[in-house]
């Protein structure tokens, strides 16, 4: 037999390839949407966990009081309306009596109670618990009416409910230590099953307030690599997928069955410097900095333009127009003479850390700020790191610079207080603080006024570029790429994915 | 003392330098499974909740006394619970096991079916065309990435065909075969690709070694047919180096195909061990590489088997 022949492995081959495509053929089409996300939940606990596919998949599972539309406005979800009292002393909620968990049992003001008891009780060990630190206690006059007091005022605090962190679960789970285990919520969708790192099935909650939702279910699928996302869009095997990488995402208007879906974010890009390593500690290199780095070139570089130059607020009601704030024309003549002030003429070495992979454009930033960095004799090294080698290093503020993706807020002070205040939680973090800075963003916590809030807040964006302790950069899009047989989603700059409970499939 | 005897004997202490490298060095690594679940979040916590959380996750002892607790309960068969999947590790381990097991074996098959045929032909047209074709495509096949590799499988499927193999999750062999094998045969090409190559390389080589031997020009002389040369008096030998080097790589094809698995998103148990190590899921890392330790030591006991069935020769344990 003379099986050894070129011609008959050929053959062979070919056969293989043949049963294999005939193995793979599409299976049957499954009711609902099937979704696809590189990076899966962490966990199922709405309190704690903090990951952004985490929040993702439990915004579909849980309601919070409020929520926040795509223009970032609050809107109702479990409750109806709310009233801040005069003194801004007292937050009331009147609930939707229709709201009722997925086993059926109405959502009452006790669940409320118990819900943000068990955020602020420090054994629950939620991080979202520092925003939370105003309530002073809850009362519950009747089934669907809770107030909250406040040990002063905090305008804020609105906003910070409106996330999932601030969920409200079942009193009983939580009596029972449940929650975390099972996901048993008000939201649009029960969670059926979780195989953590592979899939998630959700099916439509019947007993959902908001009503009947325009698919069946979701089943999420975890596909590590976006570019086998891609593949899986193109060949019409999944209906709807998250896309981190910019790169990705500007190859899918390319496919004629697909179509973006793109936000402007809230998470902004920032070379963090650190102000408690010399010579980062001087006001003029670390304006210097500043003037060397040009902005847009970093967004055009390594974001391939995906994004906006931005400064430190980026949500739209706070947003200012970036070229009014320090040195955001890249001005190396003066950088230089900031340099040469400051002693530092003959430039110095730094080491920059960055995320592999987190975000995916992380390296290329660092890559380009090495280069423009490099014409006022500031050498970078570059350090990439593991990500949670890279966090560790980050909350010990254990750098001397940092290419970072920080993530936003609707509102300024949840955003920054952790930085730039005097009790922020990461002042180890950012190292820099003065009373300027504090005392704006104490006025701007209490200040109920839309307006004056603004200006407030633009007062501390301007004294922030100046002080230039980071470089902010630029906010990146939040895509979603889809089939364009889906119909009806609607995105959020949150990157909340709560509008797949409208979207219909052709 | 009887060679597999003795090799038994060194597998618990092997396994035991296994356990205590893997327990420190997983903990050596910066950031712990709090830093992991909340990320920068987790500057957020007060000292109490730290310490809520660490509980939680065992690491509020001392690494002697975490150490000694996970090692007693080795002897119960407890690996302990996988603080992500919140289940026992081994039953995690089990539920992943299969799909790389299949993996392995399927590209194990297909590196073999190609690889000895094509190195056979390379030696006996040695220096001739056939033979330069196969010398390329095996330098090739060596030098090419896997993930470079599978991402171009991936979209040459999904351009020209308008498919690609089923992602996400995996359809066991006993609950629907021909799905099974449908959704592993390309990851298997994938993963087969580069080890059918060193195959071909190495069969080919050994083969012009043994066909150069005394025994070879004896049977040819004896008159023996140049296909019964070939396949019969010169292949079994020049298998032994295409043994040792396929036990080698089963073991690290059982350790899981990490790359492969992550590209075409199988649920094995490289992805598994992937994400405990970025998840500082500590107690599925310590299992995951005990179990991968496990069976390496088992297939190249196994491999050691093949070569006394391959040649009498050879007498396992005796000088």
């Amino acid at each position: 037999m003379h099986w050894t022949t070129p011609r008959h492995l050929l053959a062979g081959l070919a056969l293989a390839t043949t049963l294999g495509s005939l193995a793979i053929a599409l299976p049957a089409q499954a009711a609902g949407l099937r979704m696809a996300w590189a990076q899966d939940a962490t966990g199922l606990d709405p309190h704690k966990q903090t990951a952004f596919s985490s929040l993702r998949l439990l915004e579909l599972v849980y309601e919070p009081l409020v929520r926040l539309n795509s223009d970032l406005q609050v809107v109702p979800a479990i409750a109806d309306s709310w009233e801040f009292s005069a003194d801004g002393l007292t937050l009331t909620f009147k609930l939707n009596p229709n709201a009722k968990f997925s086993d059926g049992a109405q959502v009452t003001s006790a669940d409320v109670k118990a819900s943000f008891e068990r955020l602020l009780d420090e054994a629950t060990a939620a991080a979202a618990r520092s925003n939370f630190l105003s309530i002073a206690s809850i009362d519950t006059p009747d089934a669907t009416t809770a107030v909250f007091t406040l040990s002063q005022p905090d305008a804020p605090i609105l906003v910070a409910m409106a996330t999932i962190n601030a969920a409200i679960a079942p009193a009983a789970e939580i009596a029972a230590g449940t929650i975390g285990t099972k996901a048993l919520g008000s939201g649009p969708f029960q969670l059926d099953s979780w195989t953590p790192n592979s899939q998630e099935v959700l099916s439509a909650n019947p007993n959902w307030a908001g009503g009947k939702t325009g698919v069946d279910g979701i089943t999420i699928s975890v596909l590590p690599d976006e570019t086998a996302i891609l593949a899986s869009l193109r060949a019409g095997q999944t209906d709807f997928a998250l896309i981190n990488d910019p790169l990705v995402a500007t190859l899918v208007p390319n496919e004629a069955n697909l179509q973006l879906n793109r936000v402007t974010g809230l998470a902004y890009n920032v070379l963090q410097l650190n102000p408690a390593r010399k010579p980062m500690d001087e006001l003029k290199v670390r304006q210097a900095i500043s003037c060397a780095v040009n902005r847009q070139e970093v967004l055009d570089t390594a974001l391939v333009g995906e994004g906006q130059v931005t400064g430190p607020l980026t949500m739209p009601a706070f947003r200012s127009d970036p070229a009014g704030l320090f040195c955001y024309q890249q001005d190396v003549a003066r950088a230089k003479a900031l340099m040469q002030e400051a002693g530092y003429a003959d430039g110095f070495t730094a080491t920059v850390i960055a995320a592999n992979g987190e975000p995916p454009v992380a390296s290329s930033e660092a890559q380009v700020l090495q280069s423009q960095l490099a014409a006022i004799g500031v050498k970078l090294e570059i350090k990439m790191m593991e990500l949670n080698v890279y966090v560790d290093a980050w909350l010990a503020g254990d750098f001397d610079m940092a290419v970072a993706q920080n993530g936003g807020r609707p509102d300024p002070y949840p955003m920054y207080n952790r930085y730039f205040t005097k009790t922020g939680n990461l002042l180890k973090v950012s190292n820099y603080v003065d009373d300027t800075l504090d005392g704006l963003m104490q006025q701007g916590r209490s200040e109920t006024d839309p307006d004056k809030r603004k200006a407030i807040f633009q007062q501390f964006e301007q004294h922030l570029t100046e002080m230039a302790p980071w470089v902010w950069l630029s906010t990146g899009y939040s895509y979603t790429a889809q089939l364009k047989t889906v119909q009806g989603f609607q995105p959020n700059p949150t990157g909340s994915l709560f509008a797949l409970s409208q979207v219909t499939i052709d | 003392m009887n060679y597999v005897a003795q090799r038994l004997l060194t597998f618990p202490l092997i396994l035991l330098g296994v356990s205590v490298l893997v327990f420190v060095s997983i903990r050596l690594i910066p950031g712990d499974a709090i830093t992991a679940m909340l990320g920068t979040e987790a500057g957020l916590l007060t000292s109490e909740q730290r310490a809520v959380l660490a509980r939680y996750f065992g690491i509020d002892q001392p690494i002697w006394s975490q150490y000694l607790t996970w090692f007693g309960g080795l002897f119960q068969g407890d690996l302990g619970i996988s603080v992500t999947f919140g289940r026992p590790v081994l039953s995690v381990i089990l539920d992943h096991f299969p799909l790389t097991l299949e993996l392995a074996l399927l590209s194990m098959l297909i590196a073999l079916s190609a690889g000895v045929p094509l190195g056979v032909l390379a030696a006996t047209r040695n220096e001739r065309t056939s033979d330069l074709v196969v010398r390329v495509l095996a330098m090739l096949g060596q030098s090419t990435p896997s993930f470079v590799l599978g991402l171009l499988i991936i979209y040459f499927l999904s351009v020209v065909f308008g498919v690609v193999p089923t992602m996400g999750t995996f359809t066991p062999l006993t609950v629907d075969p021909l799905a099974s094998l449908g959704q592993l045969v390309f990851p298997a090409i994938t993963l087969g690709f580069a080890f059918a190559a060193s195959v071909t390389r190495i069969s080919r080589s050994a083969m012009l070694d043994v066909l150069g031997d005394d025994y070879i020009r004896t049977a040819r002389s004896k008159g023996a047919s140049a296909r019964s040369v070939v396949w019969t008096h010169a292949l079994p030998n020049a298998l032994i180096p295409v043994v040792t080097l396929s036990g080698v790589e089963f073991g690290y094809l059982l350790g899981g195909a990490v790359i492969v698995e992550q590209i075409f998103a199988l649920p094995g148990l490289g992805r598994l061990v992937l994400n405990a190590i970025t998840q500082r899921d500590y107690a599925l890392v310590q299992g995951s590489v005990l179990f991968v330790a496990f069976n390496f030591l088992v297939v190249n006991l196994l491999v050691d088997l093949i070569y006394v069935a391959l040649d009498p020769r050879i007498r396992l344990g005796k000088r």
